[in-house]
């Protein structure tokens, strides 16, 4: 074994902020810069999204989290002053490649929003829509099975079994985003994408949605915006601190809530002027 | 950055936090003197005094018990601020049991007083002095957030160590030369045992002040000087019989 870096193909494997030893990211970010007409909202980001696993991305209001979030499912395509330059890849391959498909990259990388958002239609057409259009059932028994499997992994299952012909904007606050997430379980996402999911939540529904998120882990990567500091160190394991438009420090959610390195990150998390 | 907090009345919790394990710090140290000196100068009001005393100790580390409790559940600290809770807590619990030495010392010394004076009683005030200046300087880095400091007073933990075990020797012989000095040499003993766990506790807090500062414990292994546990002092064969 030597001493200098390793290289993999003949690529120098450059150690940088966010790099995870030894790990391969199911997503990773290079030098992703976002503009909103002039303004630029994105510095020039660098992350690693580990696989199975839930990276919290946490900041001041404006400082870019929610936009580098909507970047990793061209969520920000729908807006058309905006423009983004750097690379992202999923598995390795660049999701803003021409070859790639919004509409099935978003399959894959899911999103649930600040507010909860169900179609106004039934509990079951709710689920069932994303998985009909892009047709991963083709018999009726199928879509109840992707449907019940949906709402267990949810943890809404029991709450709506017997009720699944009644619209979902009938449901409370919490039931309402945990139908919102088995809706996007149902497409059969690699990663799903949060932004602000408890914000708009009682403690009790935002303790189900976060025993959710622990759950979801197993099989799913997460990546979730918050602004509450205590929810990020309750549910993920990596923690990046975003401040106007960079990314100061990423680190194990751990480190970052007890010996935070970069002193923006302390006066942040502590409430302390900025 | 300032490093002022944007609620007020949380950094003024912390401060009266810092201010209460400084005063408690303050109280434990007279408390070491004045139990070293009780014990010196046969002065039995003087121990009487420090075994009372002993409650104000308690008394602290029950307030900052409770205000650490109240500042965890109410605040919910992180990062330096949860350090800062974390280490009062234990820093009241090693100073409070300084205190307990401190006592014990007291009253050992009300029962020398009334046996006659032991020649090996001459290395306590030592071992005494070298106490309360690791404590003193233990202290001033926990006010000024000194590591250096911190780790500077934890490494001559070791002299103390090395008095303890040549006291240790002394008090062996002493008892084997005539068995009228098995009573007062065996509380000189547990004084000098007392002093030498009052050393350690001060270390311990020297290790918190490395993890207050810095946010991780100081992982190089404490110079350990105490071999008394080791020693063995037989007794020479014109002595026997």
């Amino acid at each position: 074994m030597t001493a200098h870096t390793q290289t993999m193909a003949g690529i120098a494997v450059r150690p940088q902020a966010g790099t995870l030893t030894g790990t391969v990211p199911k997503m990773d970010a290079r030098g992703v810069k976002v503009y909103y007409g002039a303004k630029q909202a994105l510095k020039g980001i660098d992350l690693e999204i580990p696989e199975r696993q839930v990276t919290a991305l946490i900041g001041p209001s404006g400082c870019g989290k929610s936009t580098f979030l909507r970047c990793l499912n061209r969520m920000n395509d729908t807006i058309d002053i905006a423009r983004i330059e750097g690379l992202i890849t999923l598995d390795g391959q660049d999701i803003y490649d021409r070859e790639i498909d919004p509409v099935q990259l978003r399959a894959r990388v899911g999103m649930v929003f600040q507010k909860p958002n169900p179609f106004p239609k039934s509990i079951y057409d709710n689920i069932s829509y994303g998985p009909r259009i892009h047709g991963l059932a083709s018999r009726r028994e199928e879509m109840d099975e992707i449907v019940t499997k949906s709402l267990q992994r949810a943890g809404l299952w029991n709450e709506v079994k017997d009720r699944l012909k009644e619209p979902g904007t009938g449901l409370s606050g919490g039931q309402q985003q945990r139908l919102c997430i088995a809706r996007a379980i149902a497409v059969s996402p690699e990663v799903i994408l949060m932004d602000e999911p408890c914000s708009a939540l009682d403690p009790i529904a935002t303790a189900h949605i976060e025993e959710l998120i622990d759950e979801l882990r197993e099989n799913y990567t997460i990546v979730i915006v918050t602004h509450n500091m205590q929810q990020a160190a309750r549910v993920s394991q990596r923690t990046a601190f975003f401040h106007l438009g960079e990314m100061v420090e990423v680190g194990d959610t751990e480190e970052i809530f007890t010996t935070p390195r970069d002193e923006r990150t302390q006066g942040y998390i502590t409430g302390r002027y900025g | 950055m300032s490093n002022e907090h944007i609620v007020k009345s949380f950094a003024q919790e912390l401060q009266r936090l810092s201010n209460l394990i400084t005063q408690m710090g303050g109280v434990a140290e007279a408390q070491v003197e004045a139990a070293v000196q009780a014990l010196v100068r046969r002065d039995t009001a003087i121990a009487a005094q420090v075994i009372q005393s002993d409650l104000r100790i308690d008394t602290y580390e029950r307030e900052i018990d409770n205000e650490t409790l109240r500042l965890l559940a109410l605040r919910q600290p992180m990062a330096s601020d949860l350090r800062e809770i974390v280490s009062a807590l234990k820093i009241a619990s090693d100073i409070e049991r300084i205190g307990d030495y401190a006592a014990n010392i007291a009253k050992r010394s009300l029962a020398l007083a009334q046996l006659p004076a032991v020649r090996p009683a001459g290395a306590i005030p030592r071992m005494g002095r070298l106490v309360q200046e690791i404590m003193k300087e233990v202290l001033d880095a926990f006010i000024e957030r000194d590591v250096d400091k911190a780790v500077a007073a934890r490494r001559r933990d070791e002299e103390l160590d090395d008095l303890y075990t040549s006291l240790f020797r002394e008090v062996l012989t002493y008892m084997m030369e005539d068995p009228r000095n098995i009573t007062p040499c065996t509380h000189l003993l547990f004084i000098a045992k007392n002093l030498e766990r009052i050393g350690d506790h001060a270390t311990n807090i020297a290790e918190t002040i490395h993890f207050l500062v810095i946010g991780h414990p100081l992982t190089t292994e404490r110079p350990k000087g105490d071999e008394s546990s080791f020693t063995v002092v037989t007794p020479q064969p014109e002595l026997q019989g």
